[in-house]
């Protein structure tokens, strides 16, 4: 065998072995969630008790579907303005200033800050800053979870949108320039036209994103199994509601557990996929 | 010491000692020329001699760039286009790019439309249609997109693309159009259409053509500027500079010795 064979060879198989990974991880997924759905059909996920006292277990996702969904889109709300002026003050303001390469760069560090970290400022300084302005409790819930999530998306969102929005073909703002637009209408009429579906695919990423994040919100969120009746009140996400309770679980409780993270698992896929797709379909 | 006609019948624009620098590079030296209404005026020279930079300064693109500096005076009907707001004067100076350039996320109708839009002019929708048709007919593209006007204008081939940005470019009725190789992208068929066209428009605007493309000049241009380095060599009527041009540069470039 010549050189060229083994090379090619040997990617090969480490590619295959990493599609068995991600084969067998789905399959121990499904696997271990087969007793929850057994136990309790689809109406595991439209159930809203979790009740595991023995001998009356009794579980339901829907508290946790319906608390992801509550801080991932809140998170995205409250990342949308912050990100978006960020990234046409990089992408279109201050293109290739070297102020945009250094709040770029900062904005990337954003994303490099490890999720405890994030956790522990939101526990320690932003939580007791919510109480200070009159937040209710003890500052724990939906709400600060959402806003400490926002935070950890915004590089996400603001990077991605800053490239395809610095991608969007000088020739053609020149062209509106040429008929008499103002900056402002230039943006509006062509730059974000333009760069829409870029800009919508970077939001749907964070928003994948923000569905998964773990630690910080679990440090955050207040951990109550209910469904969320506000946005100001306690909750659990999907992720969080596992990290807090896989240590002593078995049984149904840890297949429903399992469950939960097989949801989590395809709603975070089919999130990024559309995400991805909607990037290859711009090129 | 250039060898240019010191003035012209009925100026629709002047140049005055204008030069423009890049990051205090001088593109564009001291370029004074008056250029007569209702003329195809072409502005020859090899690449990097200034052409480009010289017309864009007409509708001052330049200043949408901070190192881009910009000297002396232009006056378009004796007006100093300086004192004017960009954003009028460009009203008033149509401009064609190299490459086609339609608003791709527009229609047709939107991009021969799109300077009211981007003004923020308000017209009835059947004074919009009229500017629409009118701009389309003069371009030659209404019988060939009328069934269409509500599709991208993406899908059209080159040559009609940069006819409909020609026509996006007349629906003002600028009285200048500045046009930068508008040809150079196009097959020769596509072409010879455009510059049909542009001999047919000057009876109503004035254009202003930066060509590489000597045969080009001298089949449509009624004067010729010719640059090199940055400076005003030659400019006179392009039957003259073609059959007896006066600098010697000027003809080694006809002739092909550089460029």
């Amino acid at each position: 065998m010549n050189s060229d064979k083994i090379t090619k060879t040997v990617l090969f198989s480490v590619s295959i072995l990493i599609l068995m990974l991600a084969a067998g991880m789905l399959y121990s997924l499904v696997g271990g969630a087969i007793p929850a759905f057994k136990e309790f059909g689809l109406k595991f996920i439209f159930s809203g008790e979790w009740n595991p006292t023995e001998g009356e277990e009794k579980y339901g996702a829907l508290p946790f579907i319906v608390g992801t969904l509550m801080t991932s889109f809140g998170a995205l709300i409250l990342c949308l303005p912050l990100s978006f002026s960020t990234s046409l003050f990089l992408g279109e303001y201050f293109r290739g200033t070297r102020v945009a390469r250094i709040l770029g760069l900062l904005v990337d560090l954003l994303a490099g800050i490890p999720s405890i970290v994030y956790g522990l400022w939101g526990f320690y300084v932003l939580r007791p800053a919510l109480i200070e302005i009159g937040f209710g409790g003890r500052g724990f819930g939906i709400f600060t979870a959402a806003l400490i999530l926002a935070v950890m998306i915004i590089p996400y969102a603001t990077s991605l949108s800053n490239e395809i929005i610095s991608m969007v073909p000088n020739d053609l703002k020149e062209a509106a320039y040429s008929l008499g637009a103002t900056r402002l209408e230039v943006i509006t009429s062509v730059t974000i036209p333009n760069a829409r579906s870029g800009i919508v695919a970077g939001y749907i990423l964070a928003f994948g994103r923000a569905l998964g994040e773990t630690m910080a919100v679990t440090m955050l969120i207040g951990n109550t199994n209910q469904i969320p009746t506000s946005f100001f009140g306690t909750g659990n996400t999907m992720a969080s509601v596992i990290a807090n309770q896989f240590g002593e679980a078995d049984g149904l409780k840890l297949s429903s557990l399992i469950a939960i993270g097989l949801l989590l698992f395809l709603i975070t896929g089919i999130i990024n996929a559309a995400g991805k797709l909607i990037i290859k379909k711009m090129n | 010491m250039t060898n240019t006609i010191a003035e012209v019948k009925k100026p629709i624009l002047s140049l005055k000692d204008l030069s423009i620098a890049y990051d205090k590079k001088y593109a564009v030296k001291n370029v004074s020329v008056e250029i007569k209404k209702n003329t195809v005026t072409a502005i020859m020279g090899p690449s990097g001699c200034g052409k480009s930079t010289l017309l864009r300064a007409l509708n001052r693109m330049h200043e949408l760039y901070e190192n881009i500096s910009t000297e002396g005076e232009a006056f378009l009907n004796g007006k100093n286009i300086y004192d004017m707001s960009p954003i009028k004067l460009r009203r008033h100076m149509g401009m064609v790019f190299q490459r086609p350039n339609p608003f791709p996320t527009m229609s047709i109708y939107d991009n021969v439309i799109a300077g009211y839009k981007l003004n923020g002019i308000r017209t009835k929708k059947k004074e919009r249609d009229e500017i629409v048709e009118r701009s389309l007919r003069d371009v030659a593209l209404w019988d060939e997109v009328k069934d269409s006007l509500f599709k991208k204008g993406t899908f059209l081939s080159g040559g009609q693309q940069q006819r409909l940005c020609i026509a996006r470019a007349l629906a003002f009725s600028p009285e200048v159009i500045l046009m930068d190789e508008p040809t150079s992208a196009l097959d020769p068929v596509a072409t010879s259409k455009v510059e049909d066209l542009l001999v047919k428009l000057k009876e109503n605007y004035t254009i202003v053509l930066v060509t590489h493309n000597m045969s080009q000049a001298a089949r449509i241009s009624d004067y010729s500027l010719f640059m090199y380095l940055g400076e005003l060599v030659e400019y006179g009527k392009t039957k003259n500079m073609f059959t007896n041009p006066i600098d010697p540069r000027t003809e080694e470039y006809l002739t092909g010795k550089f460029g």
